[in-house]
């Protein structure tokens, strides 16, 4: 009975991490995260990935208030929060993320206030439905976990 | 003067009797001309015309000869001839004309006569009383008339008189009286006229001076032309014999010349072409042109243009040629330089265009080149990933097979990536990218090195031996890295290709070798004598008794992808750029690689390369120095030592095939024991206190030291040692379960014997015992300002068995680097406060300088660098990694410029942080 549910919830599990791949949410550096999860660090991915999130939270907060003036935009704080956003998400391998803030960079460097506020909502939705994304796979593993079973191997490709 | 004399002539003459052959008005013109165009310096040629008969020099027996017996003598006779009996029968004509029109002037003059006697004959006759059948009288009738409509006019006899009378009678025969004078004396007029026609006509009538006359004017129209030629004119019999010549700068006389020939009268070159030239021309009868350069004392160098013309006589034989020559050495000069210009020009032309295919070569290659090494680049980070994980997952519990194919694909997957590794290489040394760094280094440790890497990943039962002599250097300075790829490489192609014996290295001192003396005069090479910065050449002899090279494939040995054979690619693999790109290194470091072999026998690579001679002052410190040096290596090593040998060692340890990593900083994975992160700016990770493991604080460099001395007070296996001092046994098994699988199998410290020294073990050990500034693992610092980033990073360098110091800015990476000693920067380049490139070049100016000047210039803090003096610092060149987002090319170029060694690009990854840290731990 109990094994029945561990597979499910495990191929569940594979699913969902394959298609948040192929969706292009995560790329490699998010398995690379995952590697270094080990009996040492049981929950060194959930810890980065929150980090990574209230980061998102506090950057994007910053972000919109120099972004909020039309005539007096900081685009250097703002830059700066974008390179802060753009290297923790490549580090996450949080890539919708990191591709927003690719462009989100370009607009900043021509200093076009209207591309960079489109950015910034993009990015503010692209992070919080990683959020919500990540928040449901980590349920899924405390789920395993909870029934006995082990985190799979996820083959992505 | 002659030819105004001429021109007279000409002038007078009449029109049809010369038009044929000279021109009306040449005369006149040419006379302007004459008065017109000659330059006023040129007067002594106006003098020449005087010298009417000079320039010829003819045989005056023979010439009259000549022109009557050939056809062009004849034919100008003739001309003369018809024009004189043209002229004759125009005057014949002329005459007979006048004759006609005088005859019928008489007949006239008769009829009239005849009518006056007919009138007085008649005279009392009515003129009505004409006899009509009278034929005369009707003829004479008709001739009247026609007489007074011609002659007489309408003038009648007009008398006042009455008819019949007397008085009519008498005036009619005074007027007809008067008539009659008239037409006597026409008449004796005419035949006064006739006279003196008759007498015009025997003046014309001398032939002889007619043509005297046009052969003078001929003469002289020729004379006119060719006073100013340039031109010589001759004939010559058949046996080239001058008859006549015509030369307007006669050098010669006369009897120099005639009746002989050109042989007889010149020497020089072209004096026989000329007369086999005219030979021809006799022989083949045909006229014609050539140039011939004469060489000749008489007039130097010249080029005439020559023209003959075979002559005959009237039976159609040659009697000999007319010939003809005009100097044209200034155009021949002329010609020639165009010619030259022209040659030059289309040399340069078709030059350029081959430059510009050259050019354009050129940089598609170097297209091609960038794109090979960009794509390089790029797939190796995902490579790196791929095998990265394969290697991970070998560390994870697998059944024989799934290891075997573990190992195919791990192994397959170092091939590619050696393979790609070396495209990079290559293209960054063909590029002039790749920079040479000059570090103090000591060979015997190196080459020791070197063999004891590669004896703990041998898989054969070979002798792996080092020989170094005596007077090598202990210290020289080069490109360490760069000698020790050079090496790596060619001891792992002579454990490739040998299957038993041994393969060693060989190091002696030799003196310079010729190409360099050719190549580098300035070089100052005194070789041993121990003076400051002199330089050393160094043989290093890498050899084998291996299956060796045919002779036939040592030229393409070291040529890109090839190997000595498709054979031997396929049965021992590798890319085929190992040797090429040591080649291209040591020929970089201006050396020379050099191969000799015999099949079955083996093959010794040699190469030679310059080496500066550490300073002999650094000797004092040089404690110090060692110290610093290999404060990261596990065993201290002999300085002296010249002989060292691996043994074949077949224990289990390499049943399992799996692949051997890092084994040149194998005790460091071993003794990992927790996350001893020594955080600089406040930053702290809390994850580690979750493990429930101990935090290591930071140690200082005193710690080192009572640390060494537990370590080595412990016995001979410091790694062990270590885990004790640590407290932590369960920590062993983990750590050695994330190594290679060849580690997981055997214990820490058996492990280190089987690649140990096995002369110099037990000294090493006494060593380390003296030797107390000996640290336990290297300290790296990581300067990042990215939380997330460092978290990551920190977690990796703990799978990788390390602990990180972290700096937040690159203030703070000067101020740790200022408060201890690292063995490895990780420096991110994009950060507030201080950017990592110009943390980079402060951190080399501290090396080069020796203090923070520079740095405390650009804004650090100097309270903080000053009160840190305390530490023993190195100078030695800190090893410091970029960490760029964007991986293109000038960022890259960026970091090198500013002084860091190498960089990884972002997002790090395992697989990049590891072989950062094999290549730059030691």
């Amino acid at each position: 009975m109990n094994t029945i549910v561990v597979a499910q919830l495990q191929r569940q599990f594979q699913d969902y991490m394959v298609s948040l791949y192929q969706q292009g949410y995560l790329d490699n550096q998010f398995t690379e995260l995952r590697k270094l999860q080990d009996e040492g660090s049981p929950d060194f991915v959930a810890e980065v990935v929150s980090l990574f999130f209230d980061d998102c939270a506090k950057l994007i907060n910053d972000m919109s208030i120099s972004l909020e003036r039309p005539d007096h935009v900081d685009f250097k704080q703002v830059d700066s929060g974008v390179h802060q956003l753009k290297g923790s998400s490549s580090s996450v391998g949080a890539r919708r993320v990191k591709n927003v803030c690719i462009a989100f960079k370009e607009c900043c460097d021509v200093q076009n206030r209207e591309g960079c506020l489109r950015c910034l909502q993009q990015v503010d939705y692209e992070y919080k439905m990683l959020k919500t994304k990540l928040q449901d796979l980590f349920n899924l593993e405390q789920q395993i976990l909870q029934a006995g079973g082990t985190i799979p191997q996820v083959d992505i490709n | 003067m002659v030819c105004e004399m001429e021109t007279d002539q000409i002038e007078e003459m009449d029109v049809e009797v010369l038009s044929s052959m000279w021109p009306e008005d040449v005369g006149t013109e040419a006379d302007k001309q004459f008065n017109v165009e000659k330059p006023a310096g040129d007067l002594d040629t106006l003098k020449e015309v005087t010298i009417e008969e000079k320039p010829t020099i003819a045989d005056l027996t023979r010439l009259p000869d000549l022109l009557n017996s050939t056809h062009q003598g004849t034919s100008q006779l003739t001309n003369l001839v018809k024009q004189w009996e043209y002229m004759q029968d125009n005057a014949v004509r002329l005459l007979r004309e006048e004759l006609k029109i005088l005859n019928r002037q008489r007949e006239e003059a008769e009829a009239k006569e005849l009518k006056i006697i007919e009138d007085y004959k008649f005279e009392s006759n009515e003129p009505e009383n004409v006899p009509v059948l009278d034929e005369t009288s009707d003829l004479f009738r008709k001739f009247r008339q026609k007489k007074r409509d011609a002659l007489v006019d309408s003038k009648r006899i007009e008398i006042d008189e009455e008819f019949d009378t007397v008085a009519y009678w008498k005036q009619k025969a005074l007027s007809l009286e008067k008539m009659l004078e008239a037409s006597t004396e026409r008449e004796r007029r005419l035949v006064e006229k006739l006279h003196e026609s008759l007498k015009t006509m025997e003046s014309h009538a001398a032939p002889v001076q007619e043509l005297t006359q046009n052969l003078n004017r001929a003469e002289g129209f020729l004379h006119f032309i060719l006073q100013n030629a340039p031109i010589v004119m001759g004939h010559q019999d058949k046996d080239l014999r001058y008859l006549f010549i015509y030369n307007k700068y006669p050098s010669l006389r006369e009897q120099d010349i005639l009746g002989k020939t050109d042989v007889e009268i010149f020497h020089g070159g072209g004096v026989k072409e000329s007369e086999d030239f005219k030979r021809e021309v006799l022989e083949k009868g045909k006229a014609s042109k050539r140039e011939i350069t004469f060489t000749t004392d008489l007039f130097g160098s010249k080029t005439f243009l020559i023209y003959v013309e075979p002559v005959y006589n009237k039976a159609g034989e040659k009697i000999g040629i007319n010939y003809m020559g005009m100097e044209v050495t200034d155009q021949v000069v002329k010609r020639e330089k165009m010619a030259k210009l022209r040659e030059d020009n289309a040399v340069r032309k078709a030059m350029e265009s081959e430059l510009n295919k050259t050019i354009h070569i050129t940089e598609e290659t170097m297209r091609a080149k960038e794109m090979l090494a960009t794509m390089s680049h790029e797939i190796r980070s995902p490579l790196s990933g791929v095998v990265g994980m394969a290697e991970i997952l070998s560390t994870t519990k697998l059944d024989k097979e799934q290891r075997q194919l573990l190992n195919v694909m791990i192994s397959s997957g170092d091939l590619v990536l050696q393979l790609i590794n070396d495209i990079l290489d290559l293209s960054k040394v063909e590029s002039g990218v790749m920079k040479l760094e000059a570090t103090k280094f000591r060979p015997r440790e190196v080459v020791k090195h070197v063999l004891q890497t590669a004896a703990a990943s041998l898989k054969k039962s070979l002798t792996l031996e080092g020989n170094i002599t005596d007077d090598v250097p202990i210290e020289v300075v080069g490109d360490v890295l760069r000698i020790r790829q050079i090496l790596t490489n060619l001891i792992s192609n002579a454990i490739k290709f040998t299957h038993d014996g041994h393969v060693g290295i060989k190091l002696q001192v030799i003196s310079e070798p010729s190409f360099a003396r050719d190549n580098a005069l300035n070089a100052d090479a005194e070789v041993d004598n121990g003076l400051t910065e002199t330089s050393v050449w160094i043989r290093c002899d890498v050899y084998d008794t291996g299956i060796g090279i045919p002779e036939n494939a040592l030229p393409c040995l070291f040529k890109k992808y090839m190997q000595a054979s498709a054979d031997h690619a396929r049965k021992y693999g590798g890319t085929g750029l190992g040797l090429a790109i040591c080649k291209q290194l040591v020929e970089l470091m201006g050396g020379q690689l050099t191969v000799t072999s015999r099949v079955n026998e083996g093959s010794t690579f040699t190469f030679i390369l310059p080496y500066k001679v550490a300073t002999s002052d650094d000797y004092s410190d040089d404690q110090d120095e060692f110290s610093d040096m290999t404060d990261h290596q596990s065993e201290p090593d002999d300085t002296t030592e010249g002989y060292f040998q691996f043994k074949p060692l077949l224990g289990s340890i390499y049943s399992n095939g799996g692949p051997v990593i890092g084994n040149g900083f194998l005790p460091h994975k071993v003794m990992l024991t927790t996350s001893p992160i020594k955080l600089i700016n406040g930053f702290v990770a809390d994850h580690s206190n979750n493990t429930g493991q101990s935090e290591m604080v930071q140690v200082e460099n005193g710690g080192y030291v009572d640390e060494t001395k537990l370590e080595t007070s412990s016995g001979h296996c410091p790694e062990s040692a270590h885990q004790y001092e640590n407290g932590n046994g369960r920590c062993f098994s983990k750590e050695s379960e994330s190594c290679s699988s060849s580690q997981a199998s055997s214990e820490g410290g058996t492990l280190e014997m089987e690649s140990e020294l096995t002369v110099s073990s037990q000294r090493e050990e006494e060593k380390a015992e003296t030797n107390l500034t000996e640290p336990s693992k290297p300290k790296i610092l990581l300067v990042e300002d990215n939380k997330i980033n460092i978290m990551v990073a920190k977690s990796m360098m703990k799978q990788l068995g390390h602990t990180m110091d972290i700096a937040n800015n690159g203030v703070e990476a000067i101020n740790a680097i200022n408060r201890s000693s690292y063995d490895l920067v990780l420096m991110d380049v994009c950060m507030p406060v201080l950017d990592g490139l110009k943390a980079t070049r402060l951190i080399r100016s501290y090396e080069e300088s020796g203090n923070w000047n520079a740095a405390i210039e650009a804004g650090v803090d100097k309270e903080i660098l000053e009160n840190e003096q305390v530490c023993v610092r190195s100078t030695n060149r800190l090893p410091i990694i970029a960490m760029t987002a964007n991986t293109l090319a000038e960022s890259s170029e960026e970091c090198y410029a500013n002084g860091m060694d190498s960089f990884i690009s972002k997002p790090v990854t395992l697989q990049k942080l590891r072989e950062c840290l094999q290549q730059y731990l030691h």
